[in-house]
């Protein structure tokens, strides 16, 4: 059973906004909205670090335990996923987010009663997968189309990872092996508890940058 | 019988505490993945309703798409 996660490799992240491009214009998604953002730390100094950040569909997931009207619900391949038709857009999911994912936008499309927006990982939402209704109220539904989230898929770096756990950190691993440094995945932990079997510490004879 | 009474409203006093199992769960909100979109873009290479099939599917473009070693290793 897949069990979709994102990882976004700071090594490798030029913060050039793709991910954020493509993911707006994959899903119409209207000014004011943003369900991927880049965040930069350090930004001017030495050891500069980029992140593309969104919705992590954690394992544990905090909006699920404290939403009051229960509008969300755990795909079979692990994806946290919404109904709009149920949310009230009380904002309780924004607070328990550690990631900020959840967006409230207040017109057009996506604006209905300023209901909860968020990285549906391409998964659309309740309605039928690739129906008219579906993409007017959670954008494309890429998963059922046999592809990857829009914003890994166009990202030029590779830095931003998604997909089935267990590929993408073995992908991540064969990375880490081979630049021998950077083995950090930020946000793991947080979104999907203590690595098992994660990437390891780079030998330090393997690699030295 | 006074204590039983005093068991029985406790009992029921301790079960509508308890947090309702319900919600949570696809089965029933969603239709999975690997029931295929009805739009034009669906990528050949995989049978709508098979759910190893799909699974196949993402994983071969995670690769393929997503690791470049296989592609520049000499």
């Amino acid at each position: 059973m897949a069990r979709m996660k994102f990882i976004c490799d700071d090594e490798r992240c030029i913060a050039c906004n793709g991910c954020v491009t493509a993911c707006k214009a994959e899903h119409d998604v209207p000014w004011g909205v943003n369900r991927r953002r880049v965040v930069t730390m350090g930004e001017g100094s030495p050891g500069e670090r980029s992140i593309s950040v969104a919705c992590m569909h954690c394992s544990d997931a905090p909006c699920m335990a404290v939403c009051p009207v229960d509008c969300f619900y755990r795909t079979e391949d692990g994806v946290v996923l919404h109904d709009k038709d149920v949310c009230i857009g009380c904002g309780y999911c924004s607070y328990a987010c550690p990631f900020g994912a959840p967006q409230f936008p207040s017109s057009g499309t996506f604006g209905m009663r300023g209901k909860m927006d968020k990285c549906t990982f391409c998964a659309g939402g309740p309605e039928t997968n690739g129906s008219q209704a579906e993409f007017e109220k959670y954008g494309r539904n890429r998963l059922a189309e046999g592809k990857l989230p829009a914003c890994a898929e166009m990202c030029s770096t590779k830095a931003l990872l998604a997909g089935d756990g267990d590929v993408v950190a073995d992908i991540f691993r064969t990375r880490v092996l081979s630049r021998g440094k950077g083995s950090e995945i930020w946000g793991w932990g947080t979104a999907y508890g203590k690595p098992t079997g994660g990437a390891p510490k780079p030998d330090a004879k393997a690699g030295k940058s | 019988m006074r204590s039983i009474l005093i068991a029985l409203a406790l009992a029921a006093a301790v079960a509508a505490c308890e947090r309702s199992q319900s919600g949570p769960s696809a089965r029933g909100r969603d239709t999975p993945a690997w029931d295929a979109a009805q739009d034009p873009f669906v990528v050949p290479g995989w049978k709508s309703g098979d759910e190893a099939s799909w699974e196949s599917q993402i994983r071969n473009r995670t690769v393929a798409g997503q690791n470049e070693y296989p592609r520049t290793s000499p």
